[in-house]
């Protein structure tokens, strides 16, 4: 029951639009706050530690946070032209393209569970069992890299979940008439939790290597 | 104009729990946040009985912690912060702006049941045992030391911000875009400005809490963490993330209670709002320079001396455009033609409080005289003068300007009237003795004290007593006229506003045909005031 209905169809149809897209830009707005403080966080332990820091960020891997990183830029292109296949009424292409968003989206998982577990292994997570305490802050920065990327897993898991929702439903003929707002949110979403890990990316990996 | 009303929509519990209409599922929150408000009334209650004198006789120090605990998370989260915005703004912002609904009627109902959900973990840390930390939950007694239920409590908060976010973002989205034709930026009554701006510290304060009590939540069940100094971490990093959200939610707080108390001034001073776009620029101000005062609660933490004089200028600055809000009101009643109805009373109460309180706090932005002060019970008055002595006046007004609208039933007038003076009188006798307490020196959150503080403690004791009356007696006459009221007209008071152009209660989707907004708001004195006419948009 929205406000719509004493407005023609293509109207409401119009507004709806406006609101959903006006609705999500609010969204990642929260969303920008919210990792803000795990960034605020970071960059305050790391002027306290910028040695620690440094020496911790070595031990992360970089041939994978690299290769997360091309894969999750390429998932953004995908998405990019879903959209837009959305726009032109390509349901098909659409379908196609949203299918592999998610599934780059996996494989970004898959990549940084593998990349957990050798971490794990490596006794870089922090705790008792945590090994490389060679320099102040170390584990800090590892409790920081664990929490970060954390939280930005599990958004990315959300984001393979609703983008997977979309492709069914484009490919169910849900979507002929016209490209529904929802894929355009789906799309904002997903470059926003891609924006996020290009800030991630040099600040856990590239730190200490020049 | 017979149409069935919202009310008559469908009766059984199952049409309100799944219903989308704004106006429901304000009702939903006034019933919830009510309940909230007595069981942390209750815990307030006990404190008073334990304060009324000065050995620990009632309570032991440790329950005493948890009653204060308690207290503040419900009042703050469970009931301050919603209070307004949930419940009357959610009622009225639609019917403001003349729309439909809110532009998402079904996040509107979810962000109820993300309240309710988030509230059940609270109880339950309440049932487990409590918590002890008190409302800011400062590390690391909250992550190492405390033995209290602290993962129950945060994960309500955290719930509960959700709730808080999903509001404020359907309040901007609506504003923005579901406004009726002819209904400008500046012809937006001041309640939906006051809400907008309170929506855009919702949305961008509420996450740094959810984010921070979650690492906080991480630190406690790990050991290991950014906030305790044990580990390497840093305990004023917790501080000033903490208020860099509880600053701001004082705004959350007192800025829908500025939007009720414009509407209702100007409708009982038959006078439109002195220096309306005056009055919207201070609320943007107020909503603005907040986010950036928050390091005034650290002035003792060890913060750099610098960083505190930034924050003392800046604390003085919001005094401005606050102050510019008082002035307004006072001169919105000037040659004015005042009447002293119940909603009138309670919002005069809240000027007068708020400006005391106010004033009070200018004390505490002070970087000097606060290190004197911090931790007394003159910061415990400040802030209820604020929050309960304001805000809560302002709820009240908002319920008794506005109870025919919702309810279509007239309360008794004369009874409200009364229980306004009583809260009024009732508020000051508690709270006013406190600020003399903090100048003595008692500190804040002790079970017991020295025996020089024995008369005022006795007194304000005393004066919680007529308070707790005071809020006892809306609730009374209030549900009365549920059943025993008369019929309200559209338009009881002549108040202009789009809200009054509709039936009371109004129908489901509000207005018959899409209302159209004329002219400046505040088109006082043009309406008479008369309860057989219903007219309502200015001519």
């Amino acid at each position: 029951m929205s406000d719509t209905t004493t407005l023609p169809a293509p109207a409401q149809r119009e507004l709806r639009r406006t609101t959903m897209e006006f609705g999500m830009w609010v969204f990642l707005t929260t969303e920008t706050l919210f990792f803000g403080v795990l960034f605020f966080a970071y960059l305050i332990m790391r002027l306290r530690y910028a040695d620690g820091f440094a020496a911790a960020s070595r031990h992360t891997n970089m041939l994978l946070g690299t290769l997360n990183t091309a894969v999750l830029l390429t998932s953004s292109v995908t998405m990019a032209i879903a959209v837009d296949a959305a726009k032109i009424g390509r349901a098909r292409l659409c379908a196609m393209l949203l299918s592999s968003t998610a599934v780059l989206g996996i494989v970004f998982l898959a990549i940084k569970g593998y990349e957990y577990h050798a971490e794990y292994v490596q006794h870089l997570f922090p705790g008792n069992g945590f090994e490389a305490v060679s320099v102040a802050g170390m584990q800090t920065f590892f409790w920081l890299y664990f929490v970060m990327t954390g939280f930005h897993a599990l958004h990315l898991l959300i984001g393979v979940a609703l983008v997977a929702l979309m492709a069914a439903r484009v490919r169910s003929g849900a979507f002929v008439a016209q490209s529904p707002a929802s894929i355009d949110n789906a799309g904002l979403y997903w470059h926003f939790v891609d924006i996020v890990w290009i800030f991630m990316y040099p600040a856990l990996y590239l730190v200490a290597r020049s | 104009m017979s149409a069935a009303s919202y009310l008559d929509a469908g009766m059984t519990i199952r049409s309100w729990l799944t219903t989308h209409d704004h106006k429901r599922i304000a009702i939903l929150y006034a019933i919830s946040i009510t309940l909230f408000f007595f069981i942390g009334g209750a815990a307030a209650t006990l404190m008073r009985i334990e304060l009324a004198t000065p050995t620990g006789d009632l309570v032991s120090a440790s329950t005493y912690n948890k009653l204060f605990t308690m207290h503040g998370v419900i009042m703050v989260w469970f009931f301050l912060i919603p209070s307004i915005p949930a419940t009357l703004g959610n009622f009225l912002v639609p019917l403001m702006i003349g729309a439909k609904d809110l532009a998402f009627p079904r996040l509107n109902l979810a962000s109820w049941y993300l309240y309710v959900g988030g509230a059940l973990f609270t109880l339950a840390a309440l049932f487990a045992g409590g918590i002890d930390t008190g409302w800011t939950f400062y590390t690391p007694f909250s992550t190492m030391f405390s033995n209290s239920h602290v993962i129950a409590a945060i994960a309500g908060v955290f719930i509960v911000g959700f709730s808080s976010i999903l509001t404020g973002l359907n309040f901007i989205v609506t504003i923005h875009t579901l406004r009726a034709p002819g209904m400008t930026w500046f012809r937006l009554p001041l309640f939906v400005w006051a809400h907008y701006a309170t929506s855009v510290i919702l949305v961008l304060a509420t996450p740094v809490l959810g984010m921070t009590l979650a690492l906080l939540g991480i630190e406690r069940i790990w050991h290991i963490g950014i906030f305790d100094p044990s580990l390497g971490g840093d305990p004023l990093l917790f501080q000033h993330l903490f208020w860099f959200y509880s600053h701001p939610a004082v705004y959350i707080m007192v800025l829908p209670a500025m939007g009720i108390a414009s509407e209702i001034i100007a409708c009982f001073a038959r006078n439109p709002v002195f220096g309306y776009r005056s009055m919207a620029y201070a609320i943007i101000a107020i909503a603005v320079i907040g986010f950036l005062v928050w390091g005034h609660h650290m002035f003792v933490s060890g913060q750099s001396v610098y960083a505190g004089i930034v924050f003392s200028v800046l604390s003085y600055l919001v005094a401005i455009p606050s102050a510019i809000k008082v002035f307004n009101w006072t001169a919105t009643l000037y040659k004015g033609t005042i009447s002293f109805e119940a909603p009138m009373l309670y919002a005069l109460g809240f000027v007068g409080l708020f400006m005391f309180g106010g004033m009070s706090g200018l004390f505490l932005a002070a970087l000097a005289l606060d290190v004197q002060l911090t931790d007394t019970y003159f910061v415990v008055a400040h802030f209820h003068y604020i929050m309960v002595g304001g805000s809560v006046s302002a709820y009240l007004a908002g319920i008794h300007f506005w109870w025919p609208k919702i309810t279509g039933r007239l309360y008794p007038p004369r009874w409200a009237q009364f229980a306004a003076v009583l809260l009024f009188l009732g508020f000051n006798f508690t709270f006013f003795p406190q600020y003399l307490l903090g100048i003595a020196g008692m500190p804040r959150r002790y079970h017991e004290y020295a025996p020089q503080f024995t008369t005022l403690n006795v007194l304000s004791s005393a004066g919680a007593v007529i308070l707790a009356i005071g809020y006892l007696l809306p609730l009374v006459y209030l549900t009365w006229s549920l059943f025993r009221g008369a019929k309200a007209p559209a338009n009881p008071w002549g108040a202009s506003g789009l809200e009054w152009t509709t039936t009371s209660p109004p129908p489901e989707d509000n207005f018959g045909d899409r209302p159209v907004a004329v002219g400046e708001p505040y088109a006082y004195p043009l309406l008479e005031r008369s309860p057989q006419r219903s007219a309502g948009a200015p001519k």
